[in-house]
């Protein structure tokens, strides 16, 4: 019999509005890399989630070494030797390394007098895996890539059996990816058993033994990744056969709509995120701006948007400079924004579908006259836009709040949308929600580029950086490292320029 | 506006309005325990209070006289809270007000009944303002927190206010530590003499209701309301947040200026050291028990007029001290607050 | 010149310096524990009011300072579980909670005060601590007045504030706290149980600040007197900020306020000099206001998840 380490049955488990985990069944081999599979909102972080002590689940049973048990909370979990890295790091910035590590680990009254022990037990480990963490750090001072590093070294350093990690890829370059992918399987070697979550096809080709496929809170299969194709993963994860095809036309670049010369912008612990970029964007054309996330793209959408100071040689809009003086009636002025963060910059969350509609307008005729809001002009515009963009929402005067992502994502879409911007700023338009709305929001896109408009597209996600631009930009460390043509053939170089290898050619 | 929706509607007024019945219970109820620790018998004094707000119509018109300045200092603090603007000055804001029409009532008190008197709100407001949008500008410019610096600026208006009760503008017989009267012609006009009434009661409720248009129906609520949920994204929707802090606390301290230049031009008709009893920490409770909306504090203000009224003559009367009006009120906060968290779980499982 | 009369000038405001600064640094040192924690409380006022009276009523009755002083933490310790049970428990917003604290405060010491003992025709002060001279010391000219002959409880901030900086930088205690008040979710997922870490970061908070407020009765005023605390309170939330979070920050901060309060005090003791004595007493309040002013390029940042709910 082979031995199992973890077996979660028939988990059961609901939010308010939401069922994530509808019976959900899964084993895991001693010693394996085993993929959870599934789109977003798919139930794979709650799944895990329930595994590691965060959440209680509704019903079902958890087996560990054969023996049931029940994890009440995260100390739970570490005691019985499961680790997790999140997709959003629980380290405490303020804090250094080695005070993360033993965070939570001692009893209060505990004086903390061993701290060279721990430095040395941290040194040894970082060395045996190649880990190359230091203990002394503050953790705010560390890269994104050396943070993840300090989040494994934090599950060995407490003995974790089981390794459970949540989208690590996410924040890496391809390289990056690589090397953890390969580092994993190291791991694996040492006897480790790894859960690794995921929704990219080619990660759980690449390194997993076996995988578990989710969709819609439910277990839809266990394979064995020798024996399955990438094409039968995506058919039982997204449950028809999909390869999006988003039937983009070829672009036709006409004038140039927005440049920017000589871009520089401090962040807020006043280190120059963005060093000096130039870029233009012409009519029908979306230029889409890929690199890991951390590398400025934040930044240079938050200065262009007018929200955060910023220094540069030129801007034009439509052919008209652009200064300081106004960037605060960009909106104005024919340019639109898809922020990063729906939830903290697109939308006010108490209010209603139809408050969040007239955002940037409701100080305008007709939503707005002598003052006072029109409120039946308003609800019939949000009645309009609604059916536009096929919203789900019962009514345009409910809480906006009570809104799938997919569906408030849609709202901040088409409220940008609406405006016939002639310059479009978008950023990651599609993160965090499910496949259905990543489609139509990205035809939106196009079609919008089609209609006319300039689009600078900001992802992290390759995929979604090739299916949709006419150029391509590679930014790392607050430059732009160079320009490619979307071909999937020149993927890997654009891996490359992502962890700053300059082009070498185009 | 079809039925279905007219019944969603009362359900969601009602859904909100039911805490202020419960909480104010609840509040009388503890009070009442600390009366009987301090061995009184809470139910004489309850009745005490009753009597001497509601005993007659010269009780009741001091209710609705106390009320007055809860209901202006209360529908300014509800804009302020409305924008997260934690406005803990409306005390100071009020003195900036009643300094200021005094001023004008004395200084300037030749002129015409027609001008002196409109000026004489006219400069509370102004002075409210102004002494409201310092911690506001403080904000902006430096990043120090309101709460803080809206307290420490009651200290100083209290302490100026002394300066000048006692210093330079000190009644000529020297007496006691106030002004002169102001000009007659400041006066505001009173109801049914002999009783106190006067138009500043009106005022309050109109300014409540107009308030509650701005807030609710008008593009500048709209700014207001958004920066007060969600500043950044405000910030992304084009809204200038700073100038919004700046006029939420222009019109909170205006509010209370005016309370204050009323209270002078129509009561007191001068200015002395204790002028406010504290009305500026009551507005707090008043907002505060009606989720900060401008119209239902004309019902929390005249509730906690009641509560104040009832409670001097509960002083003359049965003898219990009238600062249990503050723990009563600070237990209806704490009332509120705990229902409303209430509300939100039942919420959460309805849906 | 005379030269004397400048140097026992001097010599009479810093020796009140400390005592001034002593009961503003109890509530600070307590509230940076509370504020490193996420919780921000400035009912502060209120929990000091509370505390004086305790403390007072106490010691009044029984003759016997320590137990006032019991009495004060006790009250301290009920303070905090009352705020933390509104602010943490129930979620609600910390500033309301807060204000509401602050006039049950008030309006539960006014009642308790006036009804047993300012219409009770008793004599109502009480025998303060006791000024201690440390022999050889207190006898240096100068300094020996300035920093060796004062009482007890002003002494004991000499080891409050190392100890306070001990449980925070030092014990599995304090990290948990810094950790809380930084990024709950990161403590949440290695088991650290975040409400209940507030919980006693609050009730530490309170029950310093219960005792900065008996120090006003027990070993400064010898009686109570309604709104005793004036504003100090208010004022050991600024000298938080001011002292950026730490409690050897918070002394410098509270020894600052301290000069101006002696300074006040000296000045209108004196009587004769040009500026209104309202002035004065208004100087602490603007010094609080323009040190916070003067805090805008300072790097030191508030904790991250201050004044926010966890869950």
């Amino acid at each position: 019999m082979e031995d199992i380490i973890i077996r979660m049955v028939n988990i059961v488990k609901s939010f308010p509005g939401v069922q994530a985990n509808r019976g959900v069944n899964l084993e895991v081999r001693r010693g394996e890399i085993h993929c959870l599979l599934g789109e977003n909102g798919a139930g794979k972080t709650v799944l895990m989630s329930i595994l590691y002590g965060l959440y209680k689940p509704d019903a079902g049973e958890i087996y560990y070494n054969g023996e049931k048990v029940e994890i009440r909370n995260p100390k739970d979990a570490i005691n019985r030797r499961i680790g997790m890295v999140h997709q959003h790091f629980m380290l405490v910035p303020t804090i250094t390394v080695a005070e993360n590590i033993i965070l939570g680990q001692y009893p209060s009254w505990k004086v903390l007098n061993d701290m060279p022990a721990v430095y040395e037990k941290i040194e040894k480990l970082s060395k045996d895996f190649d880990l190359d963490v230091d203990p002394s750090a503050l953790v705010q001072d560390l890269s994104v890539g050396e943070q993840q590093r300090v989040e494994i070294l934090k599950a060995l350093y407490h003995g974790a059996d089981l390794l459970i990690l949540d989208e690590p890829t996410a924040v890496l370059t391809p390289q990056e990816s690589e090397h953890l992918l390969g580092f994993l399987r190291q791991l694996a070697d040492r006897g480790l058993t790894i859960v690794f979550i995921t929704h990219k096809l080619e990660e759980v080709m690449q390194v997993s033994d076996r995988v578990t496929i989710l969709r819609d809170g439910k277990a839809i299969a266990t394979l064995n990744t020798k024996d399955t194709n990438p094409r039968e993963l995506a058919r039982l994860m997204v449950g028809r056969d999909v390869l999006m095809d988003l039937k983009k036309k070829e672009g036709q670049p006409g004038n140039v709509v927005f440049s920017v010369r000589n871009l520089r912008v401090t962040d807020e612990r006043g280190l120059l995120a963005v060093k000096g970029v130039s870029l233009e964007v012409r009519e029908r054309e979306i230029v889409g701006i890929a690199g890991v996330s951390g590398n400025g793209q934040s930044e240079l959408a938050l200065a262009l948007a007018g929200l955060i100071d910023c220094e540069f040689d030129e801007i034009t809009l439509n052919s008209t400079p652009i200064t300081k003086k106004d960037f605060a009636r960009l909106n104005h002025m024919g340019m639109a924004h898809i922020p990063e963060d729906r939830q903290k910059m697109g939308l006010i969350l108490p209010f209603s579908v139809s408050e969040n509609f007239i955002a940037e307008t409701y100080r305008d005729e007709p939503f707005s006259k002598r003052g006072f809001l029109q409120f039946r002009t308003i609800n019939d515009y949000s009645k309009s836009l609604v059916e536009k963009f096929s919203i789900r929402c019962g009514d345009v005067e409910e809480e906006i709040a009570n809104l799938s992502g997919g569906n408030q994502q849609k709202v901040v879409v088409a409220r940008e949308l609406d405006r016939r911007p002639k310059f479009l700023l978008v950023n990651q338009p599609t993160r965090g929600i499910d496949i259905g709305a990543t489609e139509f929001v990205r035809q939106q896109i196009l079609a919008e580029r089609d209609a006319g408009a300039a689009i600078l597209l900001i992802s992290t996600d390759l995929e979604e950086i090739f299916a949709l631009s006419d150029r391509i930009l590679v930014m790392f460390e607050g430059k732009i490292m160079g320009e490619v043509p979307p071909d999937y053939s020149l993927i890997e170089q654009v891996g490359l320029m992502m962890a700053g290898k300059s082009a070498v050619h185009a | 506006m079809n039925w279905v929706n007219f019944r969603a509607r009362l359900k969601k007024v009602f859904r909100s309005a039911w805490t202020p019945f419960a909480a104010i219970p609840i509040a009388l109820l503890l009070g009442g325990g600390v009366l009987l620790l301090a061995g009184y018998n809470p139910i004489t004094a309850y009745e005490a209070m009753w009597q001497g707000a509601f005993k007659d119509k010269t009780a009741f018109t001091e209710v609705l006289i106390k009320a007055t300045p809860l209901m202006f200092i209360g529908a300014g603090l509800a804009v302020a809270f409305k924008c997260s603007i934690w406005n803990i000055g409306a005390e100071g804001q009020f003195y900036a007000g009643a300094v200021m029409a005094t001023v004008v009532g004395i200084y300037l008190g030749d002129l015409p009944r027609f001008i002196l008197m409109p000026l004489v709100l006219i400069v509370g407001v102004i002075g409210g303002a102004l002494w409201g949008m310092i911690p506001a500008y403080l904000k902006n410019r430096f990043g120090a927190s309101e709460v803080v610096t809206t307290i420490m600026l009651n200290y100083v208006a209290i302490y100026i206010t002394g300066y000048l009760v006692t210093g330079p503008m000190i009644e000529t017989k020297g007496m006691f530590p106030q002004t002169p009267k102001i000009s007659a012609a400041a006066w505001l006009p009173r109801f049914f003499p002999p009783t106190r009434l006067h138009i500043g009661f009106i005022i309050a409720v109109l300014l409540a209701i107009i308030l509650y248009i701005v807030i609710f129906k008008t593009s500048i609520g709209y700014t207001i309301r958004a920066v007060g949920i969600n500043p950044i994204a405000a910030r992304y929707a084009g809204i200038n947040v700073r100038k919004n802090i700046l006029l939420a606390m222009a019109i909170s301290g205006g509010a209370a200026g005016l309370a204050g230049s009323v209270e002078v031009a129509a009561i007191s008709y001068r200015l002395y050291q204790l002028i406010s009893p504290g009305f500026g920490f009551d507005g707090i409770a008043v907002s505060l028990l009606v989720n900060n909306n401008p119209l239902g504090v004309i019902f929390s203000g005249f509730l906690f007029g009641a509560l104040r009224s009832g409670a001097e003559v509960m002083m003359m009367t049965a003898k219990v001290p009238s600062v249990l009006v503050y723990f009563i009120q600070g237990l209806v906060i704490l009332s509120v607050v705990a229902f409303g968290a209430y509300r939100a779980t039942t919420k959460e499982i309805e849906e | 010149m005379d030269l004397l009369p400048v140097v026992i000038f001097l010599q009479s405001i810093l020796a009140a310096t400390w005592r001034m600064a002593t009961p503003i640094l109890y509530a600070a040192v307590g509230e940076i524990f509370s504020e490193r924690a996420g919780v921000l409380n400035i009912g502060l006022e209120g929990v000091m009011l509370i505390g004086a009276f305790a403390g007072y009523s106490v010691a009044y009755e029984s003759g016997n300072l320590i137990l006032g002083l019991l009495a004060a933490i006790a009250s301290g310790i009920l303070s905090g579980l009352i705020f933390s049970f509104f602010t943490i428990t129930v979620k609600a917003n910390q500033i309301v909670v807060g204000a509401a604290y602050n006039m049950i405060g008030m309006g539960i010491t006014g009642v308790l005060y006036r009804v047993f003992y300012a219409e009770s025709g008793r004599a109502l002060s009480l025998k303060t601590f006791a000024p201690i001279e440390i022999p050889f010391l207190s006898q240096i000219p100068f300094l020996g007045e300035v920093l060796f002959k004062h009482n007890i409880m002003v002494y004991a901030t000499l080891l409050l504030v190392p100890l306070a900086t001990f449980v925070l930088y030092k014990t599995a205690f304090g990290l948990s706290i810094r950790s809380v008040g930084e990024h709950p979710k990161a403590a949440d997922t290695v088991g650290i149980n975040v409400n209940r870490t507030r919980y006693f970061a609050v009730i530490i908070a309170t029950t310093l600040a219960a005792i900065g407020g008996a120090f006003l009765v027990l070993a400064y005023a010898d009686q109570f007197v309604e709104g005793i605390v004036t504003g100090r309170g208010f004022i050991a939330l600024a000298v938080v900020v001011f002292g950026g979070w730490s409690p050897w920050g918070a002394m410098g901060a509270s020894l600052l306020f301290g000069i101006f309060y002696a300074l006040q005090l000296r000045l209108q003791a004196m009587g004769n000099i040009m500026i209104p004595y309202q002035f004065l007493q208004a100087l602490p309040y603007v010094v609080t206001v323009l040190v916070l002013i003067g805090l805008t390029k300072r790097r030191v940042q508030a904790p991250k998840a201050l004044g926010v709910p966890y869950k």
